[in-house]
């Protein structure tokens, strides 16, 4: 019954070999990510960069093409139109509104005035204002910044430096390139988006220090197992939970991505990559990184001969 | 670990009992949870105004130009109070950083002069500047106070304004040193709202200036032009020649309320009996005149004063709709605004879209929590329905913390949970998996899972702790719809631990005790 009982036996791939091949890989993405984020840049949304956005259901007798034309010279500058999930509804974008916040709330009353007659329902409307759109986004890094510099300083906490740095790179990988997957698709950036790249950051975490905490423990264990295949044998070890906890979260976002509706679909895609490349990035990024790290020549060595080792104290070595 | 002591069993019972009973009143409508007999938990799952629909306004206050129009009345007093004690020729001007600053004709005056600005108000700092200079400006702490003043003013008028629109449930929050942040739910006409927030509703009874034609003549010091509500015969704008000094002001009005006159909306006014007597006095003094009402720099109408009006009261009436004389009338009654609001931020959720929201979040959730359920029950069998009964603990008691805590649910929010789901069963997934791995090391079941347990624990903690973390930053540092998204989150994150080392834990050692297997179905 249980499908699980097929994998009888510890997966034996070899990732460490591949290393340098994953090692380009990433290389490969974070470059290609900071590239378009100077050349192309974020398709930044309202929260972030200021300026009105409003939906509206449109009246039978209009469509996107009379919007579009009642719109085009009352003088709020540019303002596009898209079709947002069905036909009718339909967001209107004033990109840059002039003038000051009164005059730009003023804009609202313009831009309603014009559409008299056209719209069934406004369904939102959004409004940030110049002075607090850079605030947010002063905000949206300080707590970016803050949760990497939080998650690794638990890290070192809990486990050598070495753990901490190779986590941290690999959370630096994948928060730049989810950046420039926004980048690339044009996915609009807001403040739900920012909230995805943060949970991204977190899950990817997860992931790393479960496999992280498998190296400490066989580290321990096998004392005189080389170094690298003691690191493969930690990540084969864990694979199947890895693999299964990423689908079934997969499959929950998948849901959310096709049902959860129109306004929460540019979040819920930046979490399916997210979710991918944050696996991706424990398995071939953070333990091939530790490789690097020399753990067992320093700080290792001498927890063998002395069982007062910080990584010593964790309750499981009970 | 498979020994599991009696009050765990209680500790478990009680809090699944207790998240049962806490979560059960979201199953019922509102009205009907409203209704509960006071014992009974009725308390629903507070949702946000993204999925609700209403209104979310940032303000400021614009606190500088109160303090710049304080200023320039001490620079006019000033002026008036040194040439009466004798010094004459001073320039007097007010400086970009608000200070007023004399310079006096005779540096032997300064001592006098500072001793006048002293004798104004303690609230003044007073220094020299220059050797003819004399700097008066607020004190830190005066202006502090004054700010507080002002803001707490200002919250209690909007408070009145909004509460006389009969919204339900505002929330109206100072926000820093001059922000003011407004939730409404389920407001339906934003403009109207705003529109009452805006009015300063600074209403003054001035005398209109009949020897200047506006726009022709040149206006002379003491008189300015204001627009009128009124439209000439061919709907041509009017404006009027407005004396600045003040007949009545507004601040004497006692009472205000929307009536009708000659089938016409109009607002009828009280003055209390120092404005009644001062309007009394003007009207005897000036009868066959034009007087003009003055709203926020706007004239409503410029009648001519017939016959002397004694009784203190009177109506204002001009092109009103029935609507607006409600208003007017609202804001009458309110009171002034100290300072004017400027809005930062406005954000507006219809009652439709807000709807549609809750609903696609609910379809996402279930079907996200359907699909994981048969993925979990066919991967691993038996432990795959233990883990999926945790699941639905773990759903229910968020539920319930969001509920009891009367944390906001935002639809960001809702995508917390349908990741939750997805990330929930990963403690389950640890521990399972470590068991098999126990198992193929040649342990048999008992000692499997109780090893399965004992490790998993610590890399559940260490992976959990650090997702937390992040959660925890996203909710001190994030705003709005970010807040929600990280409450759902953390409160996913617990609770999959509790259900993880509890509610499993018990359902698989019941099964350990009662089939005694002697091999593992996983």
């Amino acid at each position: 019954m249980a499908l699980i009982k097929r994998i009888t036996t510890t997966p034996k791939l070899d990732f460490i070999g591949k290393r340098n091949i994953f090692l380009a890989c990433s290389g490969a993405l974070v470059a290609l990510s900071v590239i378009l984020f100077f050349v192309q840049g974020l398709n930044f949304g309202v929260d972030f960069r200021g300026g009105i956005l409003v939906e509206v259901r449109t009246t039978a007798v209009c469509d996107i093409s009379d919007l579009r034309s009642r719109l085009g010279g009352i003088g709020l500058g540019e303002v596009t139109l898209q079709e947002f999930g069905q036909p009718e509804d339909v967001l209107i974008n004033v990109e840059k509104p002039q003038g000051d916040e009164a005059e730009q709330i003023e804009a609202i009353n313009v831009l309603k005035a014009a559409l008299e007659g056209c719209v069934e329902e406004y369904r939102r409307t959004e409004f940030v204002g110049p002075k607090v759109g850079s605030e947010l986004k002063q905000a949206g890094i300080l707590a970016t910044l803050l949760s990497l510099l939080g998650i690794g300083l638990y890290i070192w906490f809990r486990f050598e430096w070495q753990f901490s740095v190779a986590a941290l790179i690999a959370l630096a990988h994948d928060v730049i390139t989810t950046i420039g997957f926004y980048a690339l698709t044009q996915i609009e950036f807001n403040l739900a988006t920012l909230a995805a790249v943060l949970t991204i950051a977190g899950y990817s975490i997860n992931d790393t220090v479960v496999i992280f905490d498998r190296v400490r423990e066989t580290l321990r264990k096998y004392k005189k197992m080389a170094f690298l295949e003691l690191l493969n044998l930690s990540i084969n070890l864990t694979l199947t939970r890895t693999v299964l906890t990423s689908v079934t979260t997969l499959i929950a976002l998948i849901a959310l991505f096709i049902f959860g509706g129109e306004v929460i679909r540019g979040f819920a895609i930046g979490l399916i990559w997210g979710v991918v490349i944050g696996t991706y990035s424990s398995v071939g990024l953070a333990v091939p990184l530790l490789a690097r790290m020399h753990l067992r020549g320093g700080t290792m060595a001498s927890s063998e001969e002395a069982d007062e080792g910080p990584a010593n104290k964790a309750p499981d070595s009970a | 670990m498979v020994q599991i002591p009696r009050w765990q069993y209680i500790t478990v019972i009680v809090v699944l009992l207790g998240g049962l009973i806490l979560a059960a009143p979201n199953l019922i409508s509102r009205q009907a949870a409203e209704e509960l007999p006071n014992w009974l938990p009725s308390d629903q799952i507070n949702l946000g105004l993204d999925l609700r629909g209403g209104i979310h306004l940032l303000m400021e206050a614009d606190i500088q130009g109160v303090i710049e129009e304080r200023q320039n009345n001490l620079a006019e007093t000033l002026r008036l109070d040194l040439r009466r004690d004798g010094i004459e020729g001073t320039r007097i001007s007010v400086a970009p950083d608000g200070a007023v600053i004399l310079r006096l004709a005779d540096p032997s005056q300064v001592d006098l002069a500072k001793d006048i600005a002293r004798r104004q108000s303690v609230d003044y700092l007073v220094t020299s500047e220059g050797d003819n200079g004399v700097r008066v400006e607020y004190s830190d702490q005066a202006l502090i106070q004054l700010a507080n003043q002002i803001m707490e003013q200002t919250l209690e008028i909007i408070r009145i304004r909004i509460d006389e629109t009969g919204t339900r449930e505002p929330s109206i929050q100072r926000q820093g040193s001059e922000r003011i942040l407004l939730q409404l739910p389920g407001v339906d006409d934003p403009e109207r709202v705003k529109d009452l927030l805006e009015a300063e509703a600074k209403l003054n009874f001035k005398f209109v200036d009949e020897n200047v034609v506006p726009g022709v003549d040149r206006t002379p010091p003491g008189t300015e032009i204001l627009p009128s509500r009124e439209v000439g015969p061919n709907g041509e704008p009017v404006s009027y020649a407005i004396r600045k000094r003040i007949m009545v002001s507004g601040e004497n009005l006692v009472d205000a309320q929307a009536t009708f006159q000659d089938n016409q909306p109009v607002v009828s006014f009280r003055f209390d009996s120092e404005g009644a007597k001062r309007f009394a006095r003007a009207t005897q003094e000036n009868v066959g005149r034009l007087f003009a009402i003055v709203l926020d720099n706007e004239v409503i109408s410029a009648p001519v004063i017939r016959e002397p009006i004694l009784g203190g009261s009177g109506v204002i009436s001009g092109r009103f709709t029935t609507q607006e004389v409600n208003d007017l009338a609202l804001l009458l009654r309110a009171g002034a605004l100290p300072a004017s609001l400027v809005f930062l931020e406005e954000r507006t959720v219809g009652p439709g879209l807000g709807a549609d929201s809750i609903r696609a979040g609910e379809i996402a959730c279930i079907l996200g929590f359907i699909l994981v359920v048969i993925f979990m029950g066919s991967t691993y069998g038996m432990f795959g329905i233990v883990a999926n009964v945790a699941l639905v603990a773990n759903l229910v008691l968020i539920m319930a913390a969001l509920s009891l805590l009367q944390a906001t649910l935002t639809l960001p929010g809702i995508a917390g949970i349908v990741l939750t789901i997805g990330m929930a069963v990963d403690a389950n997934v640890l521990i399972f998996e470590r068991i098999r791995e126990e198992a193929r090391l040649g342990r048999g079941p008992v000692g499997a899972i109780d090893a399965g347990f004992r490790r998993a624990i610590t890399t559940i903690l260490d992976s959990n702790l650090t997702t937390l973390i992040a959660a925890f930053l996203l909710f001190f540092f994030g705003s709005g719809p970010v807040k929600g998204f990280a409450v759902t989150l953390s409160l996913g994150i617990i609770s999959s631990m509790f259900t993880a080392f509890m509610v499993t834990r018990l359902l698989i050692s019941f099964w350990l005790r009662r089939k005694r297997p002697k091999a593992l179905p996983i």
